[in-house]
């Protein structure tokens, strides 16, 4: 037994020679010392002479709580020749003199009880040993905008495999389609390209784009994903992107990519530095597609044509129209979800015409616009008549910061992009005077303050205080009434276009994943990490990590550290031979079970299955390697049949009754 | 528990036909036609409105801006006797829903009940009429479709504002854009919609409710509106009955007819315009309609 001082944060308010003498008096306690640090070296050199002295078999340490130091004290036992499983630690300093700061009396008999607890429990601590299993030395990662790509790349550069799935027909995701980025307007393309090519270059590197996460199997070190490879109607392994379909289909449609601002054709690469540089088929408007549908349905009337241009016209012979979609299991060891983000729907703001007026755009439409290789070649245009607009009028925290539209949170990247748009409409066009309206401007980062200075020193920009409260047409110009909040009036601007700056919202489906991946989600859908300020990058699922917008909005700076410090934890698991899982896991004793499988429906880990008795009895089975310790089942169970190592029912009753002893 | 059980449709009154129904005073005088048009619907549709006995002001306008307690004691008298009546209430003007869906929220908490007095037990719910029709829209079959008709729906402010007692979204409302859809006629899109018509400043200070009122009319204009149909006797007689007077100094005249809601479904419905007095308009609505072969 050895009770700590930490300093004056334990003996400041409990009298530890008082705890000393009353541990002397318990049962089955043979040694007794205190010490100022007792996770210092000499404490711990303390705890091991002990051990070897006084032939000791079991150790309490009443000290801070054990999410602290119980590792170390483990590792000391551990060293000094027990099972590090043979020992407890009383928490005396968070539930006890940190609480009880006034009561230095009261502070003194809750120590003396917190450490009788422990003995009774240490008493009943059996020895546990720590399993060893195999893992796959090969990581998945989901989604493959920049996030994405800078994990898999780190990864891939450690030695290790990686197979990166995509959704969409390209990587690059949202920032391939940014113009410019802020502080230092970098080219967008210019430096994300080169990744892209990158990757998929890659000797470990194993690109998957048209495709999606289906299912996922098992645990750290060794899961089984299910991928569904989407149909693309396209060869990919002999077509050479030469891009004669693209240039020669018929049939054209508004381009996602663009934000409906362009047109791309049914067969199509997204952007021309789209990689792969091969096409995909849109089933939705593929004219063939839709024959098909049409003669298949026995509908009567006019048969739409058939088409196949494509596939006439195709110099290799790469069209299959029998394409369908695939599914492929594969192994993996560690997974990366970095899903990104999409950006609000302005529809849900009626003030702001509820997405009818095509001269209402949003930050990443027009960022399209300036990019050279948009819909409009880097001109800025309206949508509605083309004409280079001379007055912008920028509205900040359209869909964040705004409860009632269910959107509480910063979406923090807007303040600086409007910032970098008013600076580049200047550079555009000399003429344009750009107007913001804003709530706050949040410029924390390196260079960013100094950035929208600029925009308004330099470049003109008009800020002004306050909410857009109604934007209406009127002729060919937008009235935009605001206020402006610093001077207490409102503000009406004859506008020719007005940018939203609309907010970051988690992409599409990521609720799906997450329960696929049993990882936890927060209210606005953003996924959750393992704890925010000293994990970021893990989940509470073992082996599976997050990086990017996924987790909450970022900048692509941060998107990129956060990739690579997912990948450093991918490589540091890699580097491990065998995988050692924490033997404290439920148990079930096969005599008891009854097979109710209630454990099972509690489980928050999905770590109980069922095994079928040579008798063809059907019981519960836990396994190990998934199970947290939580001890949800334990409580569950109604024949007492699973027990929980190194929390037994035993140990918890025998606390509880040396309480009145 | 029984009760709470209850599909939500027939709590939206989808289910039942009975209403109690609630006039109010401008339906009663300068809004006669929007009384007798809602009337002729609803009976059209099969929707039995039973007015309410012996119904007292609801407050609107000077109520709530001297009492706390009448504001809410005054339809809380109306809430009470509507609910002795078991059946929901109903009413076609928007001030009066205002008041009346206000007080049944406020009453919801027990303090406020006892201050209103007699307001006890269930209260049984507040619709304002379009909330009724439009409840009934998949069955609603016109006789003569309005078609070619270009309407501008005005909600103003009362219909969905606050937000607790709102019918619909306080920026884009629907609810008689999709009606006017399902008579034939073309819900014309605009900004206008919920803004202030100059309310009960009319006496006062005519020239801001002339100010306001012509704003929006003059937005009707430029989407191509033929008429601007309203459901509220207030927004209709700032529209109406001040047309004459605005233009000058804020622009050109503008001559927009203001009809009801009712109006229209109960022209869709087969009723003549004497029958629904569209003729009692101070812009006539006629002209705009005849062209349209409507009337």
């Amino acid at each position: 037994m050895f009770v700590c001082h930490c300093g004056t944060n334990i003996a400041g308010v409990v009298d530890i020679a008082r705890v000393v003498e009353a541990a002397k008096r318990m049962p089955q306690v043979v040694y007794v010392s205190d010490n100022k640090y007792t996770c210092s070296d000499p404490g711990q050199g303390s705890i091991k002479n002990a051990i070897g002295e006084h032939k000791l078999d079991r150790v309490v340490v009443s000290a801070c709580s054990p999410r602290m130091h119980e590792k170390t004290f483990r590792k000391a036992v551990a060293q000094a020749g027990l099972n590090p499983y043979m020992l407890e630690i009383a928490n005396i300093r968070e539930h006890d003199s940190w609480v009880h700061a006034f009561d230095k009396e009261g502070a003194t008999a809750k120590a003396i009880e917190l450490v009788r607890l422990a003995v009774a429990k240490v008493s009943r601590d059996a020895q546990l040993h720590a399993r060893q299993i195999g893992l796959t030395k090969r990581a998945l990662v989901i989604g493959g905008g920049i996030a994405g790509i800078q994990a898999a790349l780190d990864i891939a550069n450690s030695g290790h495999e990686v197979v990166v799935v995509e959704r969409e027909a390209t990587i690059g995701g949202r920032m391939a389609q940014v113009d410019k980025t802020f502080p230092t307007l970098d080219c967008s393309a210019c430096i994300l390209s080169p990744k892209m090519v990158e990757l998929s270059s890659h000797p470990r590197v194993t690109l998957l784009t048209y495709a999606e996460v289906v299912s996922v199997k098992g645990f750290l070190g060794n899961f089984e994903v299910e991928i569904r490879q989407k149909a693309r109607k396209v060869d990919h392994a002999s077509c050479t992107g030469c891009g004669t379909c693209w240039q020669k289909c018929p049939e054209k449609v508004k381009s996602d990519f663009d934000l409906g601002l362009g047109e791309r054709t049914a067969i199509y690469i997204p952007f021309p530095q789209a990689v792969p540089p091969k096409p995909v088929i849109d089933l939705e408007s593929c004219r063939y597609m839709k024959y098909l549908a049409f003669t298949a349905s026995g509908a009567e009337g006019k048969k739409p044509p058939q088409c196949r241009i494509c596939e006439k016209l195709c110099p290799t012979g790469s069209i299959d129209w029998e394409q369908k979609d695939k599914i492929l299991t594969e192994k993996f060891g560690a997974i990366v979800v970095a899903t990104g983000f999409k950006t609000f729907d302005h529809s849900a703001y009626g003030e702001y015409g509820a997405g009818a007026y095509p001269d209402v755009i949003t930050g990443l439409q027009l960022e399209r616009m300036m990019s050279a290789s948009g819909p409009t070649g880097g001109e800025v245009r309206r949508p509605s008549d083309g004409a280079h607009p001379k007055t912008v009028v920028f509205v900040s925290c359209v869909g964040s910061r705004d409860e009632a539209k269910g959107r509480a949170y910063c979406s923090k990247v807007c303040c600086m992009y409007i910032a970098k748009h008013a600076i580049m409409l200047k550079e555009h066009d000399p003429e344009v005077q750009s107007f913001v309206f804003y709530i706050d401007i949040r410029a924390g980062g390196k260079g960013y303050e100094e950035f929208v200075r600029r925009a308004q020193e330099e470049y003109g920009a008009i800020y002004l205080r306050g909410r857009v409260s109604k934007i209406y047409q009127e002729g060919r110009k937008l009235k935009v009434l605001g206020e402006d909040s610093l001077i207490g009036r409102p503000v009406e601007i004859d506008a020719d276009l007005v940018v939203l700056a609309t907010g970051i919202e988690p992409s599409t489906g990521v609720v799906d994943l997450a329960q696929r991946l049993s990882i936890s989600y927060d209210t606005d859908r953003f996924l959750v990490e393992a704890h925010p300020k000293l994990r970021p990058v893990e989940t509470q699922t073992d082996g599976v990590f997050l990086a990017g917008v996924c987790i909450g909005p970022k900048d692509i700076p941060e998107t990129v550290a956060q990739g690579s410090a997912a990948a450093a934890k991918v490589a540091a698991l890699f580097s491990q031979e065998y995988i050692t899982t924490d033997p404290m896991t439920a148990t079930v004793d096969l005599m008891k079970c009854t097979g109710c499988m209630l454990c099972a429906q509690v489980c928050p880990f999905k770590a109980i299955g069922s095994q079928t008795m040579r008798d063809g009895k059907v019981l519960a089975n836990v396994n190990e390697s998934l199970c947290k310790g939580c001890g949800l089942c334990a409580a569950a169970c109604r024949g007492k049949a699973i027990d929980l190592r190194g929390f037994t029912n035993q140990q918890l009753l025998a606390e509880v009754t040396s309480l009145w002893q | 528990m029984k009760q709470e059980a209850r599909a939500p449709s027939e709590k939206r009154g989808g289910g039942q036909n009975t209403f109690s129904y609630y006039p109010g005073c401008a339906l009663k005088s300068s809004a006669r036609e929007y009384d007798i048009s809602a009337r002729l619907c609803c009976e059209s549709l099969g929707i039995e409105l039973r007015e309410l006995a012996d119904w007292t002001c609801c407050g609107a306008s000077s109520a709530h801006a001297t009492s706390d307690v009448l504001a809410v004691a005054l339809p809380g008298k109306d809430l009470h006797a509507a609910s002795e009546a078991g059946y929901p209430l109903v009413t076609a003007c928007a001030m009066c829903f205002s008041r009346l869906k206000i007080a049944a929220h406020e009453t919801a908490d027990m303090a406020t009940r006892t201050l209103a007095g007699d307001v006890s037990g269930n209260i049984v719910p507040v619709m304002h009429l379009l909330e009724v029709i439009d409840s009934r829209l998949a069955s609603l079959v016109p006789n003569k479709g309005l078609a070619g008709l270009k309407v501008a729906c005005f909600y103003g402010c009362l219909l969905v504002r606050p937000k607790a007692v709102a019918i619909d979204d306080a920026e884009n409302p629907q609810v008689m854009d999709r009606l006017m859809r399902t008579i034939g006629a073309e819900p014309m899109p605009w900004a206008f919609k919920t803004e202030c018509c100059g309310a009960g400043l009319p006496l006062a200070r005519p020239d801001i409710v002339r100010r306001l009122s012509h704003r929006i009319l003059l937005s009707a204009a430029a989407v191509g509106a033929d008429c601007v149909a309203v459901a509220c006797p207030e927004c209709h007689a700032n529209l109406d009955m001040h047309q004459a007077g605005m233009g000058g100094k804020h622009g050109g005249e503008v001559r927009v007819p203001v009809v009801y809601f009712t109006q229209l479904l109960g022209l869709s419905l087969g009723f003549s315009p004497y029958e629904l007095h569209l003729d009692r308009h101070m812009v006539d609505p006629l002209p705009a309609l005849s062209s349209k072969g409507l009337a």
